[in-house]
């Protein structure tokens, strides 16, 4: 099983050969688990100027040890693993893997039984810089159904942890009309959500972290229910953010697509089977140990 | 029509609705200091004199009552804060949580009459109506927070459990005090007394106030509540206010609506705004306008004809919901055929 990395516009492989925000003796990077040995060399690909300049240097994400359970049913056990400034992480694992409850855990709306997350370099649960974080759920589209919103009162949400109690501000609405400009619906903006195809709603949802200037984007299977066509052009997106600077965090089912366009896969079944570049993911058998056997990263022509 | 005209002429509806609001928060206040104030005294007299030349105009001396003036007063309220709080109580599809405000208040309202034997909606009955409620709106938010997902069955039992604490109450009381519980049950227009008017005016200055100053907030948690999380909004402190704030409203409006048909005026002009609305913005001016005109047209039914108010501003809420969806139907129809 090879795996064909395109090197196209939207996969940075010319700046990623000198890093300076870490190496390879990190201790927190990627070789503390015993699934997979990752051996992938040059793995520290990703950093990123722009983004250390201006908020220092500490990882976007770190994770310690992670425990965390619904009840007595453990959904993600001893997790570590460190997510760079800039780095554009693709989250893979089987149904139930707990993808999900990894990346809620990341962005601190759970608290792991053990363990310890840091956001920024701040323990999660004393982050407080909501701006800085995109989220798109996997319902958000389908929250809101009936709910008549706009896709600008949507976008303007992104500027509310800006805003707080105050009225928005003309520097607000700028915001929003780039964001909007950025993924190519400012003539949407007064349609409803709903009206929208699920690539549009994406689109959407891209902007208004966009709008929140955030600087780390994550998303739970923003691509289900959405066209071959859009999902192509939802990832040359993705790519264009990534090469300014934000860090993105994906959630992706479809390993061909994530493993063509991350830098780095995180696989998980409850435990992580593998943290580092993609291609070391197609090389090694985290896969298969996590899916079971038989399995495949299927490519997509594009 | 345009969206910017239709928002337009949207903000004009509201705008009236304000003056109204204003007009009637001014002679209630006024009446509250009548007492102490020879001018306020002026205010209320000369705004019930005015009423009532506008209304002998129009072939009705209603407005020459003072009794009218609370019920109306209390109407006109109703008719704002109800949607207004109603636009998130419904899209976060806590409806039945509304419901079970309302029931919870009623076993406040029965040991509100056991205790004080009042025969109206006294302000003793209110207040001990506004506890309950309060309690049931903790009692609800901790269920719901234990729950999976709006679990609706530990809601429908307190629900039901407070309505049957009232009813034994009531019923107890019945014994030695003959008190009619229709009232409390249906609304009733002459029932209004003054100080529960006064009540709903503070109840509504405040819950506009607060609505005005979380206005961001409480759309963010309403649409994606995961979302406001990840923004670092404390997203289970504005649930709470949300939910006493619901619990405040239900309480305001049962004397006009009754106990049974409160939750109308939170989701039905909601929902006749939501199916032609664009944005959530014009979603809530309507519902505003669409819960003033069925409470202005279902008051002024109830004392011409002598009905319960309640079932009267109810059946054209509803009225008002059907045309509105046929609209929003043929509209889709015609967007679809283009």
């Amino acid at each position: 099983m090879t795996i064909d990395l395109h090197a196209d516009a939207h996969y940075r492989m010319n700046d990623q050969t000198t890093g300076g925000g870490h190496d390879d003796s990190d201790p927190d990077h990627d070789h503390d688990h015993d699934h997979v040995a990752d051996s992938t060399p040059g793995h520290d690909r990703a950093t990123e100027a722009s983004a250390t300049l201006e908020h220092g240097s500490e990882p976007a994400v770190r994770m310690e040890n992670v425990t965390f359970g619904y009840g007595d049913q453990p959904a993600v056990e001893n997790v570590s693993l460190t997510i760079e400034r800039g780095e554009f992480l693709g989250l893979v694992g089987p149904n139930g893997s707990g993808k999900t409850t990894l990346l809620l855990l990341m962005l601190g709306v759970l608290s792991p039984d053990e363990g310890r997350v840091e956001l920024f370099g701040d323990p999660v649960d004393e982050f407080a810089d909501g701006e800085r974080i995109g989220y798109v759920s996997q319902k958000s589209t389908d929250a809101g159904s009936t709910m008549p919103v706009t896709v600008r009162e949507v976008v303007t949400m992104g500027r509310f942890a800006h805003a707080g109690h105050r009225r928005l501000s003309d520097r607000d609405h700028e915001a929003v009309d780039e964001a909007l400009e950025t993924v190519g619906i400012r003539d949407l903006e007064s349609r409803r959500i709903n009206e929208l195809s699920g690539g549009q709603t994406q689109r959407a949802y891209i902007a208004r972290a966009l709008a929140s200037e955030a600087d780390l984007l994550a998303m739970d299977e923003p691509t289900v229910g959405v066209d071959a066509r859009s999902r192509e052009q939802f990832y040359g997106l993705l790519g264009d953010l990534n090469d300014r600077g934000i860090t993105i965090i994906l959630i992706e089912h479809d390993l061909g697509v994530v493993t063509d366009r991350a830098d780095r896969i995180a696989c998980i079944n409850r435990t992580l089977y593998h943290h580092g570049s993609a291609s070391s993911f197609a090389e090694s058998d985290a896969l298969e140990a996590a899916y079971g056997p038989n399995s495949e990263i299927v490519h997509h022509d594009h | 029509m345009k969206y910017d005209t239709r928002l337009r002429l949207e903000r004009l509806g509201v705008f009236a609705v304000g003056v109204l609001a204003v007009v009637m928060l001014a002679f209630l206040a006024a009446r509250g200091l009548a007492e102490y104030s020879s001018a306020a005294d002026l205010v209320a007299t000369r705004l019930v004199d005015g009423g009532c030349a506008l209304g002998s105009v129009a072939g009705t001396r209603l407005l020459c009552f003072n009794f009218v003036w609370y019920s109306v007063a209390t109407g006109v309220l109703v008719g704002i804060v109800g949607p207004l709080i109603g636009s998130y109580v419904v899209h976060r599809e806590m409806a039945l949580i509304g419901e079970t405000l309302a029931h919870t208040a009623f076993a406040g309202v029965a040991f509100g009459i056991f205790f004080g034997s009042a025969t109206n909606w006294g302000v003793s009955v209110l207040l001990a109506a506004l506890v309950t409620g309060i309690i049931g709106a903790f009692g609800v938010q901790y269920l719901s927070s234990r729950t999976a997902a709006h679990g609706d069955v530990p809601i429908a039992i307190v629900l039901t459990g407070s309505f049957a604490i009232g009813t034994i109450v009531i019923s107890l009381g019945r014994g030695f005090g003959g008190v009619s519980i229709d009232a409390y049950l249906f609304g009733q227009m002459a029932a209004v007394t003054q100080s529960g008017a006064q009540l709903m005016g503070v109840v509504s200055v405040v819950v506009i106030a607060l609505v005005a100053l979380n206005y961001k907030q409480f759309l963010f948690i309403t649409f994606d509540e995961q979302a406001a999380r990840v923004a670092r909004l404390n997203v289970s402190a504005y649930n709470t206010l949300l939910i006493l704030l619901t619990a405040v409203v239900v309480v305001g409006a049962m004397q006009i609506l009754g106990i049974i048909l409160v939750t109308a005026m939170l989701v039905v002009p909601v929902a006749a705004a939501s199916a032609v609305a664009d944005s959530f913005r014009e979603a809530q001016y309507l519902s505003i306008i669409v819960g003033e005109v069925s409470v202005l047209v279902g008051v002024t039914a109830a004392f011409l004809y002598g009905l319960a108010p309640g079932g009267s501003i109810v059946v054209v809420a509803i009225a008002i919901y059907l045309v509105a969806v046929a609209v929003a139907d043929r509209d889709s129809a015609v967007a679809a055929g283009a």
